[in-house]
């Protein structure tokens, strides 16, 4: 017996998407709009992404976001990639419940609170706020991400792996980037891409931890919209979306690609038995 | 003493009976724990150079163990292991002249069968060109020249074990250890493979140390065999005297198939012993002098190959039993005949098929006698 969808399924489908999508989709076309007023359809047009070109202070925003997401990304990556190394493989040493409560701690932490705390330490030392600061309080708190997800792929690595290379005469160093890099680098990467958006649009801590040289995108949007909303930020928003869209449409289509290829693969092996 | 050889001799070697050899890998008194468990105990062993050694037991018996700390991946917490000389402490496994073959194979899955197999020789430093004749030599070793650039999820179980088996002898090492290599194999495959790895051994020369819970495996390829157990050796010879003059109950019991009868030793007379089995009801007379004093409580044990069965009362009640067929199992090359002794106790008789038709077969609950001969079993103390 088949039974189609029922009417209060698809109801329930129908209303949940449009209240995720919605918002996103009348931010995309109010963004191609002639007016000015952003509430009033006048017509389509181009004009605000034309207008961006010109907006030096927008366009120095978003230079600035994508250094900071850049640096604090490829930091935390390589900090978190060590901390799942030590979770992972350490087993149990004095201090493992701290050490990973510590690490994992910034994930449930409320972002003021981190912000705050970041902004009295660098008071306190008395350093400068500005790019570098936003960088280290970007790194502190996507380490832990990074850190989950390198830790995921590091559990069903097989250690024999890494003794069957050092059996081989590669001293334990060069192991790892000869042979666990390599495997554990689609959670690299991941960790590293999940640690850049995060970073990008975070305003946040950002806020707390810059100086008045240095201002991200986000930051530029708010301070924008609070003088009211206009379809120049329509714009910024929607490139950004099509942006985060590409990527992750991208990279799910290499991985279905590499899995398809591997599954293939495999039958041929068997089948030539 | 010359010692009478006991089943096929392997090509007039045996190092291990010369006390002037030298041994090429040797524990002295080595001891490894995990915690309270006490994986290997005050252990020592000899390997001969060129042997094909094998150590087998259940798991957990500590077999695993004693590769690993020879290959330096364990360390123990006392004692010392020798290679060629060379005292191992100390020395990390990337330093050792060993290479492993991991039961898992542990190929690596990024690089092709050509890269996984030229892996330790890049380690070396070797020149380019040269790593390539070696990689050649070796895939043409293993038979598998037409694969060398797939990478190891494009190939079935058989050929990763082979690519395995090349990388590990790539490097020509002093000693190739061998962890379970033929557990992932079908049983053709594993056959087949087995005496594979026997030439190979013998064409290369090189010493082999299997580790193994498959007593078969061990019996084909091994020159000698340690049975162990608890983190000790039970004993070490070479497969057929294992099988045959197995030194305790343990060892005749976990490798193949054997009846045990508890005994007394009731006389010696030169090599010649006699006991009796007060539960089957029988004596019996042995070409062995038995290391224990008379009235002492030993084991006769007997393989039911050894075990005649017929329907003719034997000339002599020595060495024989009278039974009831209790359960047949037909093997098709074999037919093992269960026979109930008094008490419910159970003697196994394996009996080849020789032709397809017998003339008065034999069935259940037929009365038989069992009967063997004075140098077929054997007396165990222990």
């Amino acid at each position: 017996m088949r039974q189609g969808p029922s009417w209060f399924n698809v109801t329930s489908l129908v209303l949940g998407f449009a209240f995720l999508y919605l918002p996103i989709v009348l931010l995309v076309v109010y963004s191609f709009n002639e007016s000015r007023l952003v509430t009033v359809w006048g017509g389509f047009s181009t004009r605000w992404y034309a207008g961006l070109l010109d907006n030096q202070q927008l366009l120095d925003a978003a230079w600035v976001t994508a250094r900071v997401a850049f640096f604090s990304a490829t930091i935390a990556t390589v900090f978190g990639t060590l901390a799942a190394m030590v979770l992972a493989r350490s087993g149990r040493f004095l201090g493992r419940t701290l050490f990973s409560g510590m690490v994992y701690a910034p994930l449930v932490m409320p972002e003021v609170i981190l912000g705050l705390s970041l902004l009295l330490l660098f008071v306190a030392v008395d350093q400068a706020r500005g790019f570098w600061t936003i960088i280290i309080a970007h790194t502190t708190f996507a380490m832990c991400y990074v850190a989950v997800v390198v830790q995921s792929r590091l559990a069903g690595f097989d250690r024999s792996l890494e003794e069957a290379a050092q059996d081989l005469g590669c001293p334990p160093f060069r192991t790892f980037f000869a042979v666990t890099l390599p495997i554990i680098l689609p959670g690299v990467v991941a960790g590293w891409m999940l640690a850049f958006t995060l970073s990008l649009d975070d305003l946040v801590i950002a806020s707390f931890t810059t100086g008045p040289e240095a201002t991200t995108l986000p930051m530029k949007i708010y301070s924008q919209v609070r003088l009211g909303v206009t379809p120049e930020i329509n714009a910024v928003c929607t490139i950004l979306v099509g942006l985060v869209t590409v990527v992750v449409v991208f990279a799910s289509i290499i991985t279905r690609r590499q899995e398809a290829a591997r599954a293939r693969d495999m039958r041929q092996a068997e089948a030539q038995l | 003493m010359a010692k009478k050889p006991i089943g096929p001799v392997r090509r007039d070697f045996a190092p291990w009976d010369d006390p002037q050899a030298r041994p090429y890998i040797e524990f002295r008194n080595v001891t490894k724990t995990f915690g309270d468990f006490i994986a290997v105990d005050d252990l020592s062993l000899k390997i001969y150079e060129r042997e094909f050694f094998a150590l087998l037991g259940g798991s957990g018996c500590g077999k695993t163990t004693m590769m690993r700390m020879l290959a330096g991946f364990e360390t123990p917490n006392a004692g010392e292991i020798f290679l060629d000389g060379q005292n191992l402490a100390g020395v990390p496994p990337y330093k050792r002249p060993v290479n492993m073959m991991f039961q898992s194979y542990a190929l690596f899955p990024h690089m092709s069968v050509e890269a996984n197999v030229a892996f330790g020789l890049k380690q070396e430093g070797m020149p380019k060109a040269e790593i390539g004749e070696r990689v050649e030599e070796m895939l043409k070793l293993v038979k598998l020249q037409d694969f060398a650039r797939r990478k190891p999820h494009q190939l079935s179980g058989g050929q990763r074990q082979r690519v395995a088996l090349a990388r590990s002898l790539a490097k020509k090492p002093k000693v190739l250890l061998l962890d379970e290599p033929l557990g992932a194999l079908d049983r053709k495959l594993r056959e087949e493979t087995q005496f594979e790895l026997t030439d190979l051994q013998y064409e290369l020369g090189m010493t082999f140390l299997i580790v193994t819970h498959d007593q078969e495996e061990a019996m084909t390829m091994a020159d000698r065999i340690a049975v162990m157990d608890k983190g000790r050796i039970v004993q070490i010879a070479t497969p057929a005297e294992i099988y045959e003059l197995p030194n305790s109950r343990f060892v005749a019991d976990f490798i193949g198939d054997i009846n045990l009868m508890e005994c007394k030793l009731t006389a010696r007379e030169g090599d010649v012993s006699s006991l009796h089995a007060p539960v089957f009801g029988c004596d019996i007379k042995i070409s062995q002098a038995v290391d224990a004093n008379i009235g002492d409580t030993v084991w006769f044990a007997i393989r039911p190959e050894k075990v005649r069965i017929s329907f003719e009362e034997p000339e002599s009640r020595v060495n024989a039993l009278k039974g009831e067929v209790w359960d047949i199992a037909y093997l098709g090359d074999v037919s093992i005949y269960h026979t109930h002794i008094a008490n419910e106790e159970t003697v196994r008789a394996t009996v080849a098929n020789r032709s397809r038709v017998v003339e008065r077969p034999m069935s259940w609950d037929d009365e038989v006698w069992l009967s063997w001969d004075a140098d077929a079993g054997v007396v165990l103390t222990r």
